[in-house]
């Protein structure tokens, strides 16, 4: 490779546009993967697309920083995107209005659950207080996750990945915990999966039909917005901060 | 759809103003997300612009969250520190939380049902 052409790939790389289209063609292509392997949480395409990106990152030595100055823009529409998030709040409220009740209930104790467990385990194992942070909000949907975690002190990143991962063990047990558990109803199916998996449980209830699905939609959107409020608060009042 | 992409990052800006206000560590978004839901229960219905607008969005939220999620390569050696923790911490949590969420919903629903099957 000559100077020129070193300077002319450095000079792409450095363009925002660059990192914007390679976002994009990734998740596309692992979004197609994930159909054609029968949508299993196991292969989820932002998994899938963060892996095969943190690899060319490395592979052509581009910093973090340096990518974001395209991605950026995408990170940008996750704010809109979860006010959006209201709109099939609003839609599931109407159908369960004489449920809210206990549905509150159900929401707050699995939330505050998920929480709290995971805090505890993880500062029992010794974790470090920014990886305990980012484990708190794992159950929310991860763009309200990322926010949480930034602030409490947190990696949002490292909080994205967490909840990917949470959302794949939720839907992996699933099945089995439903059978050992004997709970048929839908709609307890579908929220204890919005509850404890968050969007990827959501996109599993619909398997149990269109009520699961409502139901786990409506436990998603409680669950984050609860989580956005509470959580802050509660990690100050266990003295669990950063720094 | 322009229309439906103003109120949404109206609800937005509300949100963040609120929140630096009443200097809460809540996202502002998600203070957002409230102010929207409010409005639509006060206003009774989606409006259609509104609806293109936020499922347009919410349809490529995955794809959102990608820049984030490539994030994680800064933090590897917080990971390799810690992943026993993350491990245990995420299966224990999740187990727990799907068994104390499923058995509550199980137990609090039984009234309501009942109530219903009787009308």
């Amino acid at each position: 490779m000559t100077s020129t052409q070193l300077t002319l790939w450095q000079q792409l790389a450095a363009a925002p546009v660059l990192w914007l289209v390679v976002t994009i063609a990734v998740f596309m292509a692992a979004s197609w993967l994930n159909q054609r392997c029968g949508r299993t949480p196991l292969l989820h395409p932002v998994v899938v697309s963060l892996s095969v990106i943190i690899v060319l990152l490395k592979l052509v030595n581009v910093s973090y920083a340096q990518y974001m100055e395209g991605a950026v823009l995408l990170k940008f529409l996750m704010g809109p995107a979860i006010v959006a998030l209201a709109i099939p709040l609003y839609d599931n409220l109407a159908r369960v209005r004489d449920l809210l009740v206990p549905l509150l209930v159900g929401c707050m104790a699995g939330a505050l659950t998920a929480a709290l467990s995971a805090v505890g385990v993880a500062l029992l194992m010794g974790a470090d207080i920014t990886t305990v942070l980012s484990l708190a909000p794992k159950s929310v949907t991860s763009p309200i996750a990322i926010e949480v975690a930034d602030k409490l002190g947190g990696y949002g990143s490292l909080a994205a990945g967490l909840v990917l991962i949470t959302g794949a063990l939720g839907c992996l047990m699933a099945p089995a915990l439903f059978r050992w558990l004997k709970i048929d109803d839908p709609a307890v199916r579908g929220f204890t999966l919005g509850v404890s998996a968050h969007a990827m449980g959501t996109a599993f209830a619909f398997e149990y039909g269109a009520v699961a699905g409502a139901f786990s939609g409506l436990a998603m959107g409680l669950t984050g917005a609860f989580t956005a409020f509470v959580l802050p608060y509660l990690m100050i009042l266990l003295g669990i901060t950063a720094g | 759809m322009l229309g439906g992409l103003l109120i949404i990052l109206s609800c937005q800006l509300l949100g963040e103003g609120l929140v630096l206000a009443l200097d809460i560590p809540v996202p502002g978004a998600v203070v957002g997300m409230l102010i929207l839901l409010l409005g639509l229960m006060f206003y009774g219905e989606v409006i259609p612009g509104l609806r293109v607008a936020g499922e347009g969005l919410l349809k490529y939220l995955p794809l959102m969250l990608v820049p984030s999620g490539v994030g994680l390569m800064v933090h590897f050696e917080l990971i390799a520190r810690d992943w026993l923790a993350i491990t245990l911490a995420l299966l224990l949590s999740t187990l727990v939380t799907f068994v104390v969420t499923a058995l509550l919903m199980e137990r609090l629903k039984k009234p309501e049902a009942a109530e219903k099957e009787s009308l």
